[in-house]
């Protein structure tokens, strides 16, 4: 009964994982992300008006945005698990925070690209040294390196402590790219609060747009969040299995 | 329609990443699911040998 009773083990006691310890609600937000993707670009090619200055190019901004969003999400949850690590030790956290930072390099990847694909026919430039883009992108390389550092070095506490300290300095960096666009002198526009206290979309159309098209990011960063823990945690208990096999090995070798 | 294919890229490429992303993830699950069966099997191997062992030796005690 060794194989069964190491697949329960795996698949964990609450019975709220299949067997291969995915999380039972995995599929339905895998199916809420792609409702609500087909509902976000609809409202993106058909339900919002053309913006009067930038024309169709401005309809990145319904997704650049959600990006950027999800990205500061994902990047302040490695953050938070990085403090719970090193205050409690528990190999949890260090996984949420490592599948949360890949998902949030994901979606700053994004938000570089799509940012530099408007820029080029509006600013008429694919990139410059502007302070919220320069921030992003410190940001982007900071994350990078968090995720080479995981992916090379050994997966040892210690290598997860450190982890942990680069992901939590390394977060500081989002609130600066957030007030970047009011502290220095800047072309990257101030969409959501302007430099004046208001906002800069003047249609509801685009407001409830841009709400929709956050929804399906957000529902979609926990999906994916969802997926990639329990992949991680599926693997942290592997290598308990790995551990208990080569000790289980030893005795036998010894009989 | 002007800038028409800026705005194609930058959504042909949200979506092309979103689903190399996913595949990457599916990949890994898949490989995972076959290390995990190799190591049951292992197991179950290793509790087979181990229980034919007991029983040889509580034979050649009695």
């Amino acid at each position: 009964m060794a194989a069964s009773s190491s697949r329960d083990n795996v698949a964990g006691p609450s019975g709220a994982k299949n067997a291969r310890g995915m999380p039972a609600l995995a599929p339905w937000l895998g199916v809420a992300t792609l409702v609500l993707m087909v509902a976000s670009l609809f409202m993106v090619f058909e339900y919002v008006p053309t913006e009067a200055e930038q024309g169709i190019v401005q309809r990145i901004f319904y997704f650049h945005v959600p990006c950027a969003w999800v990205a500061f999400a994902a990047f302040g949850l490695v953050a938070i698990s990085g403090v719970f690590y090193l205050w409690l030790g528990d190999q949890i956290w260090d996984d949420l925070g490592y599948a949360s930072a890949e998902i949030g390099m994901v979606f700053c990847t994004l938000v570089l690209i799509t940012g530099s694909l408007w820029a080029k026919p509006i600013w008429g430039a694919w990139w410059t040294w502007d302070s919220r883009l320069t921030t992003t992108f410190i940001l982007w390389l900071l994350y990078g390196g968090y995720l080479m550092l995981r992916a090379m070095a050994d997966d040892t506490p210690e290598v997860a402590r450190f982890g942990a300290v680069v992901g939590i300095v390394a977060a500081l960096d989002v609130p600066v790219i957030i007030v970047s666009v009011r502290l220095w002198r800047t072309i990257h526009p101030a969409v959501l609060v302007t430099r004046q206290g208001g906002h800069g979309l003047e249609d509801p159309r685009m407001v409830a747009t841009l709400l929709v098209a956050t929804v399906a990011f957000t529902v979609m960063f926990a999906w994916l969040l969802m997926l990639r823990f329990a992949q991680l945690r599926l693997r942290t208990r592997m290598k308990e299995l790995r551990r208990k096999l080569a000790l289980a090995e030893a005795s036998a070798g010894d009989l | 329609m002007q800038n028409f294919g800026y705005l194609f890229a930058a959504y042909s490429i949200i979506f092309a990443l979103l689903f190399f992303y996913v595949m990457f993830i599916w990949r890994r699950q898949a490989g995972l699911e076959a290390e995990l069966r190799a190591l049951e099997a292992r197991l179950k191997e290793l509790g087979q040998s181990s229980s034919a062992a007991s029983a040889n030796s509580s034979r050649a005690g009695q």
